[in-house]
């Protein structure tokens, strides 16, 4: 079978290869293309993912504006950005991991994706109070939802201080406050779950990095949980704006 | 008809099957289940999906036999939607979807390129493993009461009006759809970074080129359906009134939203199909597939443009004339790569020193009917007459010879077509021809009186039908038991050739692709060494020469 198209390539035998080459790549750089080059293209259908939750989205928002508007008054910017900031940190620790797992340094590594998976708990932590309030005030859709604040926006004190130009909406406008909602949770719901599987997986990282799996020069893992994990805040940094942010002043 | 088969090379006729191969290289289930051999994984799909075609298939007998007698006396109403809906389900995300790119596709991809492996072979197992999930859950619904939707969970039906499964089989189709973002994924990668030195991208055999349109589609469109059906789920369950106009919700944009994904899903399941015409169709007229360029970038154009036509599906629905027209005309631009095959086809048969095995049969089945059923769809893409024909019998006819008629035969095409290869041996050839003749006759005796039924009026998704359809619905019937004759014999040969069948050698077809330079079946890891490729595909003059080769050495 052997035939004039085959020909011997190069002359590695298998037991040339660094370990953790796996048998059918051809190369080590070969290996890490290959990877992070499938890393990005699952990125992207994560965008086609999100992107019909972005498009229903904006198209409520265009059609209800003033419930939109007003159902945003009723987020916790506190609590928003303080969450914005801890994501951006672990960001931050994460890309120090990959950095560390580059130069070697096993235990600076396991530094950072500890921190970075206890910052990512915060943000869980957050999440659930920001959940809970909602809870409380009847605001989860479906359950026992209460358009109270809406028609009548002197009922909730606090967010009618902070927000004095409320006017009550009309019924039907009310209603669609509801819809606001069931986007929050499903947009920031689909984003938690996110974070929970990085936060599952960082716990396998650690795990191995503390074996010293990723400080042999063989980082594609990290690399690529990288992205993912940056990944995952860009989508937050879209959603803080457009969940809490834009229109919230006319 | 002609049945002369290619002579066969001298030592080819004496050969053994390898000793060592893919299929006995490790021996017990968890060598199989655990498995990362792309060709492994390729045969555990092609044992799955023969199963849930049988399931489809005879949920398919189920309706027929139903709508035999103008009264719905063999199942109630909503049994008889329950039926149907399953039929729908089980063949789109469980047969269709994955037929030839999960078996076929995952069998020949690597090889074709001259690579070891898919580039990430446990994804690709994952795959394998999340498609069962879904059949597993698929099943389990239909056990514990079906769903009575229709395989598009149209809203506010699945939301609100019925008391089915809807979430379990919601679900189930958001597993499956990550399974076939997997595969897509796993392709693209694959053939961009691990094609052998010399397999340049004009080099490919079209059946990558196809794949490789399919899977952008499968990795862009798949998560606008996962997410869709994710909101259908959090609506029944949660009543978050994403789709419920009562709320303010727009059942429009589940539309939208549902046939982002699904029209492009028509193409998921025609575009392999079309990679496997291309490759019969060159080699057995023994020619380079005219046009080649064209045709190769005639699937890239149909996944671009597959993206811009969904609205096609809501003409009815109150969306403006406006949009109306133009997806009218972007529909049938549509048309236009898809001619293109079929003519560059038809040149590369003319003249050619054509053979008529069985997979010749099936391409020249899937040509025929694929066209009309093609054809039919322009009534459908003109807005005019749509609105007369959709919710008949048309779009039933429509959609099976399309699919039916155009995948299910191309996949027959290419199972036979490549069998020798994974197996080692031949199937027999008489009544394999035989087989595909039945197929052939039994599909339009069933199909063709439906577009009849359709243009007289009959509305589809009903149990019960007014007395005058009566003959037609007989013919149909009587022509789906001919067809159900012609899938189960396939599968009864094939099995039978898997101990009895003549022994095949490797390239018993003298094809030029990779795969065919390689024994059968091949070894674990494809080549003992990454080859250089140093000619174009279907160059059969590169084969004469190394044919002479071969024999004046031996
Ligand atoms: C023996 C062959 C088959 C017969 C007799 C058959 C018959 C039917 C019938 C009568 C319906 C219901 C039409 C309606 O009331 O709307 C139907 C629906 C459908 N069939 Fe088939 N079918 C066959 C094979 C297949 C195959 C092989 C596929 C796909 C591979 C397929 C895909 C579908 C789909 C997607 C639907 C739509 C279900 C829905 O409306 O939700 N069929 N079929
Ligand atoms: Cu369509």
């Amino acid at each position: 079978m052997s035939d004039s198209t085959v020909t011997v390539q190069g002359a590695h035998t298998a037991h040339e290869h660094p370990p953790y080459q796996r048998h059918h790549f051809a190369s080590m750089e070969q290996q890490v293309d290959t990877t992070s080059f499938a890393m990005w293209l699952f990125l992207l259908t994560e965008i086609m993912f999100f992107g019909g939750l972005f498009c229903s989205y904006l198209i409520f928002r265009n059609w209800y504006y003033p419930a939109f508007v007003e159902a945003s008054h009723q987020l916790n910017i506190f609590w928003g950005t303080l969450n914005t900031g801890v994501l951006i940190t672990s960001s931050f620790t994460m890309a120090m991991g990959v950095w560390c797992a580059e130069m070697r340094k096993k235990s600076a590594l396991v530094l950072c994706l500890v921190l970075t998976f206890v910052l990512g708990l915060v943000f869980l932590g957050i999440k659930y109070i920001e959940y809970s309030e909602k809870w409380e005030k009847h605001h989860v859709p479906g359950f026992h939802y209460s358009l109270q604040s809406f028609t009548n926006p002197a009922s909730d004190a606090e967010v009618h201080k902070e927000y004095p130009d409320d006017k009550p909406l009309g019924v039907d406008m009310a209603r669609h406050t509801e819809l606001y909602f069931s986007l929050y949770f499903a947009m920031t719901g689909m984003h938690a779950l996110h974070m929970i599987i990085g936060i599952s997986l960082l716990g396998y990282l650690i795990f191995r990095a503390q074996q010293g799996a990723y400080t042999t020069g063989h980082v594609t893992f990290v690399h690529n949980f990288g992205l993912y994990w940056h990944f995952v805040d860009i989508i937050w940094i879209f959603l803080f704006p457009l969940l809490y942010l834009i229109s919230r002043h006319s | 008809m002609s049945t002369d088969t290619i002579v066969r090379l001298p030592d080819q006729a004496t050969a053994r099957i390898p000793k060592v191969n893919f299929l006995s290289k490790e021996n017990g289930l968890l060598s199989w289940l655990l498995t990362s051999d792309h060709k492994r994984i390729a045969t555990l799909y092609l044992i799955s999906i023969t199963f849930f075609f049988a399931i489809g298939g005879t949920l398919a007998g189920l309706i027929r036999l139903e709508l035999l007698t103008p009264q719905s006396d063999l199942m109630a109403a909503d049994t008889y939607n329950k039926v149907f809906s399953m039929h729908g389900i089980i063949m789109v995300f469980l047969f269709l979807v994955p037929s030839v790119p999960a078996t076929l596709g995952n069998f020949l991809i690597p090889i074709m390129i001259g690579a070891k492996d898919l580039a990430l072979p446990k994804v690709n197992l994952l795959s394998w493993y999340l498609y069962m999930i879904a059949g597993v859950m698929v099943l389990y619904s239909m056990i514990t009461g079906g769903v009575d939707t229709g395989w598009t969970f149209t809203v506010p039906l699945s939301t609100h009006y019925v008391n089915t499964n809807v979430i379990t089989t919601g679900l189930a189709i958001f597993v499956a759809g990550f399974s076939s973002v997997f595969t897509g994924l796993n392709f693209i990668v694959t053939i961009h970074k691990m094609r052998a030195p010399g397999m340049t991208w004009f080099r490919l055999p079209l059946f990558v080129w196809s794949n490789y349109a399919a899977s952008i589609l499968m990795v862009l469109g798949t998560p606008v359906l996962a997410i869709t059906l994710v909101l259908v789920v959090l609506e029944r369950g949660f009543g978050i009134g994403v789709f419920d106009p009562s709320k303010g919700g727009d059942p429009i944009l589940f539309q939208h939203l549902f046939w982002f994904y699904s029209h492009p899903a028509v193409y998921i399941m025609i575009l392999p199909g079309m990679g496997v015409i291309s490759e019969v169709v060159s080699t057995f007229a023994r020619k380079r597939v005219f046009g080649y360029t064209a045709v190769a970038f005639s699937s890239v154009a149909i996944a671009v443009f597959a993206f811009f036509v969904w609205e096609h599906h809501m003409f009815i629905m109150g969306v403006s004339n406006y949009s109306t027209l133009v997806f009218s005309l972007l529909t049938m631009l549509v048309a236009v790569p898809s001619a293109i095959k079929i003519f560059n086809w038809s040149f590369t048969l003319y003249k050619g020193s054509i053979t008529f095995e069985t997979p010749m049969l099936y391409s020249f089945g899937f040509m025929g009917l694929f066209t009309i059923g093609g054809l039919t769809g322009v009534f459908l893409a003109s807005t005019g007459t749509d609105i007369h024909l959709t919710e008949t019998y048309f779009i039933v006819a429509h959609f099976h010879f399309v699919m039916v008629g155009g995948m299910l035969m191309a996949f027959l095409s290419g199972i036979h077509f490549w069998w020798p290869k994974w197996t080692g041996r031949m199937y027999p050839e008489k009544i394999s021809q035989l087989a595909a003749l039945i197929t052939f006759i039994g599909f339009n005796f069933t199909f063709f009186p439906q577009f009849l039924l359709g243009t007289l009026g009959m509305p589809r998704r009903y149990a019960a039908y007014p007395a005058e359809f009566q003959v037609l619905n007989v013919f149909s019937t009587a022509g789906a038991s001919i067809l159900g004759i012609g899938y189960l014999l396939p599968i009864l040969y094939l099995t039978w050739s898997l101990k009895y069948g003549e022994i095949a050698g490797d390239n018993p077809w003298q094809a030029t692709g990779l795969e065919w330079q390689i024994q059968s079946p091949p070894l674990t890891e494809n080549f003992t060494e990454i080859p250089v490729v140093d000619h174009d595909a279907y160059d059969y003059e590169w084969l004469e020469k190394k044919e002479k080769e071969v024999s004046s050495v031996g």
